[in-house]
């Protein structure tokens, strides 16, 4: 069974009239990843440090790993890794430097920390750097060492805010993959991010903030094939007996609407009903020429909450 | 806290800042060396070790006045950077979000400081010693160590608390130069403003002057309003500790001309002494205290944006 990391409910943080988060709910499973997407100032950076106690809730609940992150900082600390929004290192000193200190702030065995951090250096790319001032690490690298940083504590659940920032093209694909590295040893991971494409890869599940509340929620693979009102929209080309095809499509069970353009319909029905379509235009005396599902992209989504108001 | 502390050991002891510490103590050994110590041994107070920290001797300042200076501007160097630096660099939020509480980043900071403040005067302290020694070939008595053990304590609690307080400016002020000025400022405030201040309220308290129990109420009211401030309890304090015989008449000598004229310049015991600056460094203690205790209040809530 796997254990819940993140059980949130009512969160609200109010600066003044201000309301940053206004009644928020979250959860989040063990070995899960969730992709926290909204526009700046739309309150998820304030969500993730109530999460981490960096600042108190003005009302509402919130468990992280099991704890009150305001009352029991320190049980939460140990099992979690942040990664923030612009991390910073001390620049006098070296990368291998600032992650021994982050191990000592942990606990860490001296033996067993040394390990890990040559181990983690080589897999964010840093071991030839290991002994450079991190003030020369350019933005990148940086983000690099802070993963690093991030996984030393042999975390359960990873927070990173806007963990794309500052990487190229290659760099992002490549956190992608220890994203989903982690998901799949277990480890929770909670993405706020603005690459909507990327976060489309690798979540399994989205929230989209706005003023503080969470507009839409839901699991990629609902949201990408399903629209607004829960549909599945498919579209198809046919050829032949054109008018008895449409005839036998308006009249298959669970269609919703059926648009004709022509030789092409758009189709909206409960559930996916590309197989029940192409019988019936075959059956009719219809040619196929095209079937598909109409997905929409979570930037597609994305757009439709925050047109231009 | 134990890592954040030898972290910022690691810190002060390590190039630049190192540098800046031990040139203090090298400047302060080297004030040392310049004071005419032959002549101070045959017409000093007796108490050839401690002389040596008051005497003006062949130098522009006595040694003490060195250390009240340059105490201060160390105290406040080491800690006017001390939180905010770790803000702006964007540290602070990753150090707090490893299971540390935030006391213990600030504790750890402050005893760090403490230490090497502690360390830059006593290698101070024992470098003019060492030389007087070398020089005049004495070594001082019991009682001298004594004395001067309590003036170490004296001067590293003043010290400590110049740290305390650039500490505190540190958590207000996001920015390194304004908690730097700032800090500065408190202390010439307080150092120099307190006392004219405190000269203006006591003629406004007493204003009239006939008799004198007027000018003895006078004085005590300049006196206490004075011992608000930090560096006059330091030289009260250093006066007495350093000045066996005269240092413990608090009241100007003018009014204690008839008391003193019958009186056998006899020094106190070192333990007499060392009692009665006891409450000055209790007072420079609850300020620290105080100071930490704002400190606390206001960081422990803060909200830590990254």
């Amino acid at each position: 069974m796997s254990e819940t990391l993140i059980e949130a409910e009512g969160l609200v943080k109010a600066y003044g009239h201000f309301m940053a988060v206004d009644g928020l709910d979250l959860h989040l499973n063990e070995g899960e990843v969730f992709g926290f997407l909204g526009p700046n100032g739309s309150g998820k950076s304030t969500t993730i440090l109530m999460l981490l106690g960096l600042t108190e809730p003005t009302a509402g609940r919130v468990e992280v790993c099991g704890h009150n992150p305001t009352r029991e900082p320190l049980s939460v600390k140990r099992q979690v890794g942040y990664l923030p929004e612009s991390v910073g290192f001390y620049a006098d000193l070296s990368g291998i430097d600032n992650l021994r200190y982050t191990a000592e702030l942990n606990n860490m065995h001296r033996e067993r920390s040394s390990e890990r951090i040559n181990t983690l250096l080589e897999m964010v790319g840093l071991g030839e750097a290991r002994a450079q001032q991190v003030g020369q690490y350019s933005r990148g690298m940086k983000q690099r060492l802070g993963l690093a940083d991030v996984l030393l504590k042999e975390p359960r659940l990873v927070i990173l805010d806007d963990p794309t920032l500052g990487l190229d093209p290659t760099g992002i694909q490549w956190l992608l993959g220890v994203i989903e590295e982690m998901s799949t040893q277990g480890i929770a991971v909670f993405l706020s991010s603005h690459q909507l494409q990327e976060v489309q890869q690798v979540c399994h599940r989205v929230g989209i903030m706005s003023h503080g509340k969470m507009v839409l929620e839901g699991s990629v693979a609902d949201l990408t094939t399903q629209d607004d009102a829960g549909g599945y929209r498919l579209s198809l080309a046919v050829g032949g007996a054109v008018d008895a095809a449409e005839s036998a499509l308006r009249a298959l069970p669970g269609v919703r609407s059926v648009e004709r353009s022509g030789r092409s319909f758009e189709i909206e029905g409960d559930t996916d009903l590309r197989g029940q379509a192409a019988a019936a235009v075959l059956e009719h005396g219809g040619d196929l020429l095209e079937i598909r599902a109409v997905n929409s992209t979570l930037e597609d989504i994305y757009l439709r909450y925050f047109r231009v108001d | 806290m134990r890592a954040i502390y030898w972290k910022e050991m690691a810190d002060h002891f390590g190039r630049k800042r190192f540098l800046l510490l031990l040139g203090i103590v090298v400047l302060g050994v080297l004030w040392g060396a310049f004071i005419d110590m032959e002549t101070l041994v045959v017409s000093g107070s007796g108490f050839f070790f401690l002389d040596v920290f008051t005497t003006t001797l062949g130098l522009p300042l006595s040694l003490l006045s060195f250390i009240s200076f340059f105490g201060p501007i160390i105290g406040i160097a080491l800690g006017f950077d001390a939180i905010n630096s770790e803000r702006t660099q964007g540290t602070l939020s990753r150090v707090l979000a490893q299971p540390v509480y935030r006391d213990a980043l600030f504790n750890g900071k402050f005893l760090a400081g403490f230490t090497a403040l502690a360390i830059v005067l006593v290698s101070m302290g024992i470098g003019v010693v060492g030389l007087a020694m070398f020089r005049i070939g004495i070594a001082p008595s019991g009682e001298e160590m004594l004395r001067l053990i309590g003036f170490a304590a004296v001067g590293i609690a003043y010290l400590a608390l110049w740290l305390a307080m650039s500490m505190t400016a540190s958590i207000f002020l996001r920015n390194t130069v304004a908690s730097a000025l700032v800090s500065i400022g408190v202390w010439i405030v307080t150092s120099f403003f307190i006392l004219i201040a405190a000269t203006a309220l006591a003629q406004q308290i007493v204003p009239e002057v006939e008799t004198n129990e007027d000018a003895l109420r006078r004085f005590n009211a300049q006196l206490w309003i004075s011992r608000t401030s930090p560096s006059a309890l330091f030289s009260e304090a250093t006066n007495i500790l350093l000045d066996p015989i005269e240092g413990r008449l608090l009241t100007p000598l003018a009014l204690n001309m008839e008391r003193t004229q019958g009186m056998v310049k006899t020094p106190v015991a070192a333990g007499q002494s060392l009692q009665l600056v006891w409450p000055h460094i209790v007072a420079m203690v609850a300020m620290i205290a105080s100071m930490l205790a704002v400190s606390y209040i206001r960081f422990m809530r803060e909200e830590i944006r990254a």
